[in-house]
């Protein structure tokens, strides 16, 4: 039983190491991106590197945000990206709340075929849209960024899920008291959803800040890029100059692994109990 | 009104009413566009001229088309490399947390940041490190003894496993986030009575968890393999789908003839094969899932 016992907590201590130099494989490149912004340029060519520089220059963030547009676009990504966030978590939830506790015809039809929208590959929709878009004269404006994204399919299969751990008892109490629909939405069913809710709008954050080839088909101008988009135009603009395209990356993470390591519990519920449904 | 309410239901009007934003966002931008994406496959469209109809013509090019079918290759070398590794090390990953080893949390988020991390930004910092002069990696080669480092993102030969190890680094934790989460599922009591028997850890391993487990394994081969089919922005960033075409994918070349060349009918319709692959694995995965996966209910 003893020998057991160390035989366990030895094999545990290998994992554990294991795990540090994988912890530092997912990590490491965070750091030296982190590192390499702050070097002067001339650093970055010398041999072997330096995790650290010996003279560490803010000038790089100073460049991204005085003559470089990233003040810009850190306000476009927040506008864009909190519409879409707050839409969705509306237009989801409104959209779950009919598929939990109303009772009409078609609903299990029409659930499956929101359910089907997660199998098509958002690069199929692409250019339909990007032809109606363009047609729409939503080119470089807020509202093309925006609308195509307000709802999602995998927000209504998660909210629903949530709303179905909720006890009947209390919608039909609350229909006995003769609340209305929308009263019950808003001060029964919101209320307690907030968990599930919480992790949608985590979610729809930090995948819409990521967004890529949608703001950049659909804007032309620098003054609406997001930042992501932003930041792969620094690729073109200036494809050697290390630092500062680190120093753009770090300004483009930065706020999502903020939110995420916040809400990272949630996220990953939600994540989970989302997929785990799904079957 | 009664009779629509008999007909459709007693709570017509309010589903009307919550349904409403979903459902005209819902055709307008997702069912819509699916039904014009199919049309627009058998014409040629420039955006500039009205679309012409031509037939089956794309498709047939789409076959006769060398870059396609290099395309095609790259993408299933991408999809048989990633999805494996990035399985494989998750699951290894979220045995050995399950396991109760301290700074489980601590691990998590590690794992997870690449995921959570833009794919561009990820995308540049990678390109950094594998720069063939003044990049980490090589730095690190060279430091343990390899004279030939590798060109990476330069040479035909060593693009692609670049861009393969960039992609598992960013999806390795969210397979291990699903696993742990599957494996914190699995009833205890199953492990009590196999204690009992006095069975080894690997027999526990094999007997218990993997079978348990199949459902979310299922669930993110799945999703893996989906998402794998889909990568685009790894490539747009790190080789632009060179050199040579050696790291052109299926995204890619839909991005690059549908907005560099503007071939809205060439590019919808190598969309339509996409479409026609991640349909293909899906129902084929639900199909055979009874023969591996252990449902426990």
């Amino acid at each position: 039983m003893i020998r057991r016992k160390t035989k366990k907590s030895i094999v545990d201590w290998v994992l554990f190491v294991l795990l540090l130099v994988g912890a530092l494989a997912t990590c490491g490149p965070f750091a030296w991106t982190l590192a390499t912004s702050f070097k002067p340029d001339a650093e970055v060519f010398t041999y072997p590197p330096q995790l650290i520089s010996s003279n560490p220059q803010p000038g790089n963030y100073v460049d991204l945000f005085l003559t470089l547009p990233m003040a810009r676009a850190i306000f476009n990504s927040l506008v864009v990206v909190t519409s879409i966030t707050i839409l969705q978590v509306i237009v989801c939830s409104m959209a779950a709340y009919a598929f939990s506790f109303l009772r009409f015809r078609g609903r299990e039809a029409l659930f499956v075929v929101f359910l089907m929208a997660l199998m098509v590959p958002p690069q199929v929709t692409l250019i339909p849209n990007f032809i109606m878009v363009r047609n729409f004269g939503w080119i470089d404006t807020y509202r093309g960024l925006i609308l195509p994204f307000a709802f999602s399919s995998f927000g209504v299969f998660l909210l629903r899920q949530y709303f179905l751990t909720i006890a009947s008892e209390l919608i039909e109490a609350a229909k006995l008291d003769g609340c209305k629909h929308w009263k019950i939405y808003l001060f029964v069913v919101l209320p307690l959803a907030r968990p599930a809710l919480g992790a949608l709008a985590i979610f729809a954050f930090v995948s819409q800040w990521n967004n890529f080839l949608w703001p950049l088909i659909t804007t032309t101008s620098p003054e609406m890029q997001t930042v992501v988009v932003a930041l792969s135009s620094l690729r073109g603009q200036f494809s050697t100059d290390w630092p500062l395209l680190m120093a753009g990356s770090i300004v483009a993470v930065g706020p999502v692994l903020i939110v995420f390591i916040l809400g990272n519990r949630s996220f990953i519920s939600g994540l989970t109990a989302g997929s785990f449904g799904g079957r | 009104m009664k009779k629509i309410r008999r007909i459709f239901g007693k709570d017509i009007g309010a589903a009307l009413f919550f349904l409403m934003p979903a459902l005209i966002l819902f055709t307008v931008f997702t069912a819509i566009p699916v039904v014009a994406a199919f049309f627009i496959s058998f014409t040629h469209w420039d955006l500039f001229r009205p679309p012409t109809w031509v037939g089956l013509d794309n498709y047939t090019r789409l076959l006769h088309d060398p870059i396609f079918g290099k395309v095609m290759k790259n993408t299933a070398i991408f999809v048989l490399a990633t999805v494996p590794l990035q399985m494989g090390l998750g699951l290894l990953a979220a045995l050995a947390l399950n396991r109760g080893i301290r700074g489980q949390t601590f691990f998590r988020v590690a794992y997870f940041l690449p995921a959570v991390t833009s794919t561009i930004a990820a995308a540049l910092v990678w390109s950094w490190l594998f720069n063939s002069n003044y990049g980490l990696i090589n730095a690190g080669l060279s430091m343990i003894g390899v004279d030939n480092v590798p060109k990476w993102l330069a040479s035909t030969k060593w693009a692609m496993p670049a861009v393969i190890i960039v992609s598992v680094w960013q999806n390795v934790g969210y397979a291990m986030v699903l696993f742990l989460a599957g494996l914190q599922n699995i009833r205890a009591d199953l492990y009590d009575a196999a204690a009992l028997d006095n069975a080894s850890g690997w027999s526990r391993l094999w007997h218990i968890t993997l079978p348990m487990l199949s459902p979310t394994t299922f669930f993110v081969l799945v999703i893996s393999i989906i998402g794998s089919f889909q990568v685009f922005e790894l490539v747009f960033i790190m080789t632009e789908a060179g050199p040579a075409n050696a790291t052109n994918t299926l995204v890619y070349y839909i991005y690059q003839n549908g907005f560099q060349f503007y071939q809205m009918g060439y590019a919808s319709a190598a969309a339509m094969i996409l479409f026609a692959i991640v349909l293909l694995i899906t129902m084929v995965q639900y199909t055979t899932q009874n023969r591996w996966v252990h449902y426990d209910t």
